[in-house]
């Protein structure tokens, strides 16, 4: 039983916290999002050459053989700052997924692509109407010789218009809602059929809607087992969850320091503002939310790389619940304690609530993971 | 960063657990279990029982007769203790005056209190709060006047928990009136038995005895009782409620209640159902659940931090004292309209009469208004956010 970070993760923690800090203010930052690019170059080869882009791929890959806790280390910086590159699509969802999941070729192709920052992936599950429902797949992968047709519909695919290749779950068999039947596919997104709507989202990233019409894919684009992709797409999910709470921690940690300074220096009857007992109690609870979920998103990252399935997802499902409402609670306080000033684009807390509300959008809100929790329980009291 | 317990750590768990199955005596098991009445005697036999194996306080250091057991240690242990039934050992000496005594007491106060506080042979209360300084502590009034080798005490404690049990008291009293208020307070050990004290209960919402007045005429202590300086007992207080905040998140105990919560709600039906099956009731309980665990965590992030208990502490008081109100209110409304009747008698292990619905039902409602107190008492968590905003945030 320990918390510490390794000499190396701490080593980490500190470089890329001066990184963050140094290179990607809250001006540069405004000037990547304005670009609509959804990535920065010059920051994309800074974190290939520190290593990040491949931290959890296998040496052999070009990586560095970390594991999510690295991943904590390092989502918890980029919510400290609000850092708008494609970490999450790239290295974390679909790297993981290649690296989990690939054949021997694939990983030789992509791991190392992706950990040069030469290429961008995207993972393409969610479907219109199937909320945070994983197994509910209408996008069908029909076999046609040696290939396969991909037809339908995906949403909200984080760095999508940016990424030159996405891993498209689709179903290979089965009926709409069935665990089973569901396949990987590796899709160009330059291959023909493939329509991207790219659209910037309110926290500064990037999302895509895409159509598949008649996609053709050959066998060696299958990633992982045919018909059997739903356990690699859960853990990939929780990943990615994981990923999410530790981004939420550094993003409440945030907030609670720009509140924090806020309150001491704002004056008004004649006194810093942060002298009313009642704001006090509130920042109180802001720290206390944050240092809750920080205990839930260690959670999450000891748990996410974990094979034993129910036990991992109940951790993970426990962890989003209690990010998601110390997410909305801390952001949406530290905009009313910032008080007019909070809801002008010129503050950081106002992004900071952004983005700390969208994470909780993200892969199942608290409500949805509760009912995680809970249906965990009745299964435990059969 | 690992969150799994070492085999060494596994294997000492499975000590305890051995332990207590051979020794936890079965109407002590049944009396804690059943949330019924608390007896002296029954906490008296069961601390006897544990100082025999030498496990008496688990809290304290091989020096003064401990187990020398590590922060982790000492978790499992409550943890295990509290899911096998055993009762709460008393927290007054054993985690309140002893850390006290031992960091600041003389050699001759170490050797003369900590082994009867260690075999459970003395019965310690505390004597902080007063009439008119509850949350402002160090308003209080009750005074100390050396005369020659003695004090003379006068005035009036009060919520003293089980103090009518008690053979000693710890209080902070008055020796100086100059400076700011903290400045002239001291740290003075009482014997219960001193004439001139009188102690008056005060009956808890739940029709219970269990806090009273503790009043102080005239009464004389010899001056050795005094615990480090005189006018320094106000740094001794906040040592202490260091310590008692650590020990208030209390999570060995709510994991051993959410477990039994868990299993009123297969057994409340619910109409035609078992109770865990209505969705909104069994939400909540995943809710408490998933706090719980954020609860235990944090925990475990402050015992192994090498810097020690810092302030963050008030988080465990305060988390540790919502999350186990919401327990016993979740008990309660799991036993339903069969928890409104009042049935005193039905508190004591041999009770045969009538009851209304099932064991669980009995003390529910009791135990819930009873709780009230926990975020109250320890330094109220209003007082808490207090200290996380000024000693944290330094707001």
């Amino acid at each position: 039983m320990n918390f510490d970070l390794t000499e190396e993760q701490q080593m980490l923690n500190d470089s890329l916290r001066r990184f963050v800090t140094n290179e990607l203010g809250f001006e540069r930052r405004a000037e990547v999002i304005a670009s609509g690019k959804g990535t920065d170059p010059t920051t994309w080869a800074a974190l290939a050459e520190m290593g990040l882009l491949g931290f959890t791929f296998p040496e052999e890959y070009d990586g560095l053989g970390g594991n999510a806790v690295d991943t904590m280390v390092v989502m918890e910086n980029f919510g400290r700052g609000l850092v708008v590159e494609p970490y999450l699509a790239t290295v974390v969802l679909a790297g993981g997924l290649i690296r989990d999941q690939g054949s021997a070729a694939q990983k030789a192709e992509i791991l190392p692509a992706i950990a040069s920052g030469e290429r961008l992936l995207a993972f393409a599950h969610s479907e219109p109407g199937a909320r945070y429902n994983l197994s509910q797949v209408n996008t069908k992968a029909e076999a046609n010789g040696d290939q396969y047709r991909i037809s339908g519909a995906k949403t909200a695919v984080l760095s999508g218009g940016q990424a030159q290749q996405l891993i498209v779950s689709a179903r290979t068999s089965g009926a709409r809602s069935d665990e089973q039947g569901l396949s990987l596919f590796l899709v160009d997104t330059a291959a023909e059929g493939v329509t991207i709507n790219d659209f910037a989202t309110h926290d500064g990233h990037r999302t895509a809607e895409i159509q598949f019409s008649n996609v053709a894919v050959s066998t060696s684009q299958l990633v992982g087992r045919l018909d059997n992709a739903f356990p690699a797409i859960e853990k990939a999910v929780d990943l990615g969850i994981a990923a999410l709470c530790a981004e939420a921690v550094g993003a409440m940690e945030a907030m609670n320091a720009a509140t924090l300074d806020y309150i001491k220096t704002r004056k008004q009857f004649g006194v810093a503002i942060g002298k009313f007992q009642v704001l006090q109690h509130r920042m109180a609870d802001m720290f206390i939310q944050t240092e809750q979920a920080r205990s839930m998103a260690i959670l999450a990252a000891t748990e996410a790389d974990s094979d034993q399935r129910a036990q991992r997802r109940a951790a993970l499902s426990m962890a989003k619940t209690l990010v998601g409402q110390a997410a909305r609670y801390v952001g949406q306080e530290g905009v009313q304690l910032h008080g007019g000033m909070g809801v002008t684009d010129e503050m950081f807390a106002a992004h900071l609530f952004k983005r700390l509300t969208l994470i909780n959008l993200l892969f199942g809100d608290a409500d949805h993971h509760l009912a995680q929790v809970s249906d965990g329980l009745l299964a435990a009291s059969a | 960063m690992d969150l799994n317990y070492t085999p060494e750590q596994e294997a000492f768990r499975n000590e305890v657990r051995q332990f207590l199955q051979d020794n936890l005596p079965a109407d002590i098991r049944e009396r804690v279990q059943k949330s019924l009445r608390p007896d002296k005697a029954m906490t008296e036999r069961w601390q006897k029982i544990l100082f025999d194996k030498g496990w008496g306080a688990s809290t304290w250091p091989q020096e003064f007769g401990g187990p020398g057991w590590s922060p982790i240690e000492q978790l499992i242990f409550e943890e295990e203790c509290a899911l096998a039934g055993a009762p709460r050992q008393l927290d007054f000496g054993l985690r309140m005056v002893a850390p006290v005594i031992m960091t600041f007491g003389n050699d001759e106060q170490k050797e003369r209190f900590l082994p009867g506080i260690l075999s459970g042979e003395d019965w310690w209360c505390q004597g902080y709060s007063e009439p008119g300084s509850g949350s402002d502590l160090a308003s209080l009034r009750t005074s100390a006047k050396l005369e020659g080798d003695h004090y003379v005490v006068n005035g009036q404690k009060t919520w003293t928990t089980l103090g009518q049990h008690a053979d000693w008291i710890f209080c902070l009293v008055r020796t100086s009136t100059e400076g700011k208020p903290q400045q002239g307070i001291s740290f003075l050990l009482i014997d219960m038995n001193n004439p001139g004290i009188e102690v008056r209960p005060i009956i808890m919402l739940d029709g219970e005895h269990e806090i009273n007045e503790v009043y102080f005429d005239n009464v004389k202590v010899p001056a050795e009782n005094l615990i480090g300086e005189e006018n320094q007992g106000w740094t001794y207080a906040k040592f202490l409620l260091g310590h008692e905040r650590t020990g208030l998140a209390n999570v060995g105990q709510w994991k051993a209640l959410m477990k039994r919560l868990k299993q009123v709600a297969t057994e409340e039906q619910d109409g035609q159902r078992p109770l865990i099956e209505n969705t909104r009731f069994r939400d909540r309980l995943a809710q408490l659940d998933a706090e719980l665990r954020a609860l235990e965590l944090t925990v475990l992030r402050v015992l192994t931090d090498k810097r020690g208990p810092g302030p963050q502490a008030s988080i465990l008081k305060i988390r540790g004292s919502e999350i186990g109100q919401r327990l016993f209110e979740m008990l309660m409304e799991a036993t339903g309209q069969d928890a409104i009747a009042h049935i005193p008698d039905a508190l004591e292990l041999d009770y045969t009469g009538p009851r209304v619905g099932s064991g669980d039902a009995t003390p529910a409602a009791g135990d819930y208004f009873n709780m009230r107190k926990l975020s109250i008492f320890g330094g109220s968590n209003e007082i808490q956010r207090n200290i996380i905003a000024q000693l944290v945030l330094g707001l």
